[in-house]
């Protein structure tokens, strides 16, 4: 399905988010909402709160007042159904470093529950084809990072929020993850992500600038 | 409950790894039980004596060293992050994880617990007792310290901290599992103590894991 | 009822209304407190009669039984404004149980130093592994743990709610900690002269005790106060209300 077609779906909306974190005010009277075929790129200076609004976004975090509706219902009463259609990656990556390159995907995409099969694909979507059974000790930085991000390709959720997926990317490796976006995004998915990168070339981007404005 | 049972295979595979994880705990009991004849008696009159006392303060201690561990990695690395993420539950994920921490610590212990007792003159009698109270107590001490694990996982200094906060709360088991293993070195009834230790591991079993998935939301940084 | 109920946890939940509130309440419990202690002390010191085994020296027992008392529903107190915390997240609870923790630790070290002392003419020496005081031994460590937990949290709610998470696990863990000591030293002595345990108390010695162990709750809820609304000032100082306060 492409975003041309049907009615187009809220699938996240926030209204009124207010956060503080030690008597310091992040947002307040923050709006948001984002349908398929869309892609938010949070911006804003270090500090301005982009990761804790990501993580808010998320479900993760629960200090904060207003009011976050998942399909209209508001996302705290259906948290098991949320967390199985959106995926979340942190800055930090889970990935342990005496296990494999396989054996972290595998870990990493339980939930999916994928066959042998789909995880050998998937490393050898981000490149990693040979490195299966290497311990991700022996990879370097950004090769971790991809073995992160294979759990794209695994991965059925309609919404992905993304905490800074670039970072220690390669320029092939940063060509690949911006053709996902594009793809999952033109496949009717929506993405919630913080990055410093450009995303220009994708369609649907939207930018919400955090900090300062408040 | 996919994630609870991946991150139990996964926490395995990795003590198979890294040897140490569960092997150090395990010297570290043998070398303090090793000390105390040293320093207080070699006599083998006096030694059978304390010997349950003497092996259970060293298997207590044992186990909080390798309980420092049990989340710091976890919150560091970002696989906390992912289990909030992923909508299970955080009851399971405690308690699967202080399931691996008994796999690898107390369940050692346990079964190296007769080669102490030579060295520390058990009396003959009390071998069974010492065996049943660690494979019953030690259970408890992981379940109450992965609470003080989660409370402290994201501190620097967290190690001796965690030791601050789960030794009071040891007491009773090193109080009825001693007990029943001198009892049973005197020839007398120990199962009214293993009973005990019985009902900790159901109480232990049945509330710590809600504590700990309180503790672990703490660690998420900011 | 009820609903006084709540209007009340609602109240108690504002802390520009417990600042205004207890602004009255100073002075009576202050005069209540320091009354009662003076009342309690005369009448125990010099109008009790001397005990027929321990002479003068059980008269420490105003002091003690006081002390360990408040030491334990402290921690009580403590736990349940931790909980009232977690659960409703009302800050006001937040603030009492940090407030409380070191309040009720130095009671409880007053247990422990007072018992040692009564133990030297009683025992004829300074510490026996008596259960009860023991088990005040095993509290005041409980006690040290929440403080030290509190006191190394880098952000301040985290060192709440942790705070407050192992207080409820002491919570449970207290009674089993007593029945276990008191178990393990039944075994172990048999046959100690217990400090408190009498048969049965003269009213001439038990009053004194009643008044001072009123007394010592009333002192208890008055530093409480009094170090809540620190607190109150120290979180609000930006709001307009303690400014004003501040100003004047």
């Amino acid at each position: 399905m492409t975003p041309q077609q049907g009615a187009q779906q809220t699938l996240l909306s926030a209204s009124d988010l207010y956060c503080e974190r030690d008597d310091r005010v992040l947002f307040e009277g923050l709006a948001l909402s984002i349908t398929d075929g869309e892609l938010i790129q949070l911006a804003g200076p270090n500090g301005a709160g982009k990761t804790t609004l990501l993580r808010l976004l998320a479900g993760l975090n629960r200090d904060f007042e207003g009011q976050l509706l998942w399909h209209d219902v508001p996302l705290m009463t259906v948290y098991p159904e949320y967390a199985g259609n959106r995926l979340y990656m942190g800055h930090l990556s889970a990935v342990k470093k005496s296990l494999t390159a396989l054996e972290n995907l595998r870990w990493l995409t339980a939930q999916d529950r994928p066959s042998e099969k789909q995880l050998w694909e998937a490393l050898e979507h981000v490149a990693l084809a040979g490195y299966e059974h290497t311990p991700c000790l022996q990879l370097s930085a950004g090769q971790q990072r991809r073995v992160a991000l294979a759990r794209l390709k695994i991965s059925r959720a309609p919404l992905w929020i993304l905490d800074e997926p670039f970072t220690a990317l390669d320029k092939d490796g940063v060509s690949w993850l911006e053709g996902e976006l594009q793809a999952h995004v033109s496949n009717g998915g929506a993405v919630i992500i913080t990055s410093h990168h450009a995303l220009e070339g994708i369609p649907g981007l939207r930018r919400l600038e955090l900090g300062g404005v408040v | 409950m996919s994630l609870v049972r991946a991150t139990v295979r996964r926490d395995l595979l990795l003590a198979a790894r890294n040897p140490g994880e569960w092997a150090n705990p395990l010297m570290f009991f043998l070398m303090v039980a090793a000390l105390f004849p040293m320093a207080v008696d070699p006599n083998p009159e006096f030694l059978a004596k304390i010997a349950g006392g003497v092996i259970w303060v060293a298997a207590l201690l044992a186990t909080l060293l390798s309980l420092d561990s049990l989340y710091r990695a976890d919150v560091e690395d970002g696989s906390l992050e992912q289990w909030l993420a992923s909508g299970e539950s955080l009851y399971a994920m405690s308690l699967g994880k202080a399931l691996v921490h008994w796999c690898i610590s107390g369940l050692p212990l346990t079964l190296m617990s007769p080669l102490l007792g030579v060295m520390l003159h058990l009396p003959e009698e009390a071998y069974f007792a010492l065996f049943i109270s660690l494979a019953v107590g030690t259970p408890v001490l992981s379940l109450l310290g992965a609470v003080g694990a989660a409370l402290t996982a994201s501190l620097r200094s967290g190690g001796l901290l965690l030791a601050l906060l789960i030794l009071p709360l040891y007491v009773p088991v090193l109080i009825f599992a001693a007990s029943a293993v001198y009892h049973a070195g005197i020839g007398m009834a120990y199962n009214g103590q293993v009973a005990m230790l019985g009902a900790m591991l159901a109480l232990a079993l049945a509330l710590t894991p809600f504590a700990a998935g309180a503790a672990l939301k703490l660690n998420l940084s900011r | 009822m009820w609903q006084w109920l709540v209007r009340l946890y609602h109240r108690l939940g504002s802390p520009k209304w417990f600042y205004e509130m207890t602004e009255r309440w100073i002075f009576w419990l202050a005069l209540a407190a320091g009354g009662s202690a003076i009342v309690g002390l005369v009448l125990g010191l010099l109008y009790a009669p001397a005990d027929y085994q321990q002479g003068d020296s059980f008269r420490i027992i105003y002091i003690h039984v006081p002390a360990a008392l408040l030491a334990q529903s402290a921690y009580m107190m403590m736990a349940v404004a931790g909980a009232v915390y977690l659960i409703w997240r009302m800050k006001m609870a937040a603030w009492v149980a940090k407030v409380i923790a070191p309040v009720g630790a130095a009671f409880c070290l007053i247990a422990l130093l007072t018992g040692a002392i009564w133990g030297k003419p009683t025992w004829g020496t300074w510490w026996v592994w008596d259960a009860r005081l023991t088990s005040m031994l095993m509290l005041l460590f409980l006690y040290f743990g929440v403080m030290a937990l509190q006191q190394a949290m880098e952000s301040e709610e985290a060192s709440y709610k942790a705070g407050a998470i192992l207080a409820l696990v002491g919570l449970v863990n207290i009674p089993i900690i007593k029945y276990s000591v008191e178990w393990w030293n039944t075994l172990h002595q048999p046959a100690t002269l217990k400090l408190t345990e009498k048969p049965s108390m003269h009213p001439d010695m038990l009053w004194p005790l009643l008044i001072m162990i009123v007394s010592t709750y009333l002192f208890f809820a008055l530093v409480v106060i009094l170090r809540t609304r620190n607190e109150i000032l120290w979180h609000e100082r930006k709001r307009q209300w303690v400014r004003k306060i501040l100003e004047s």
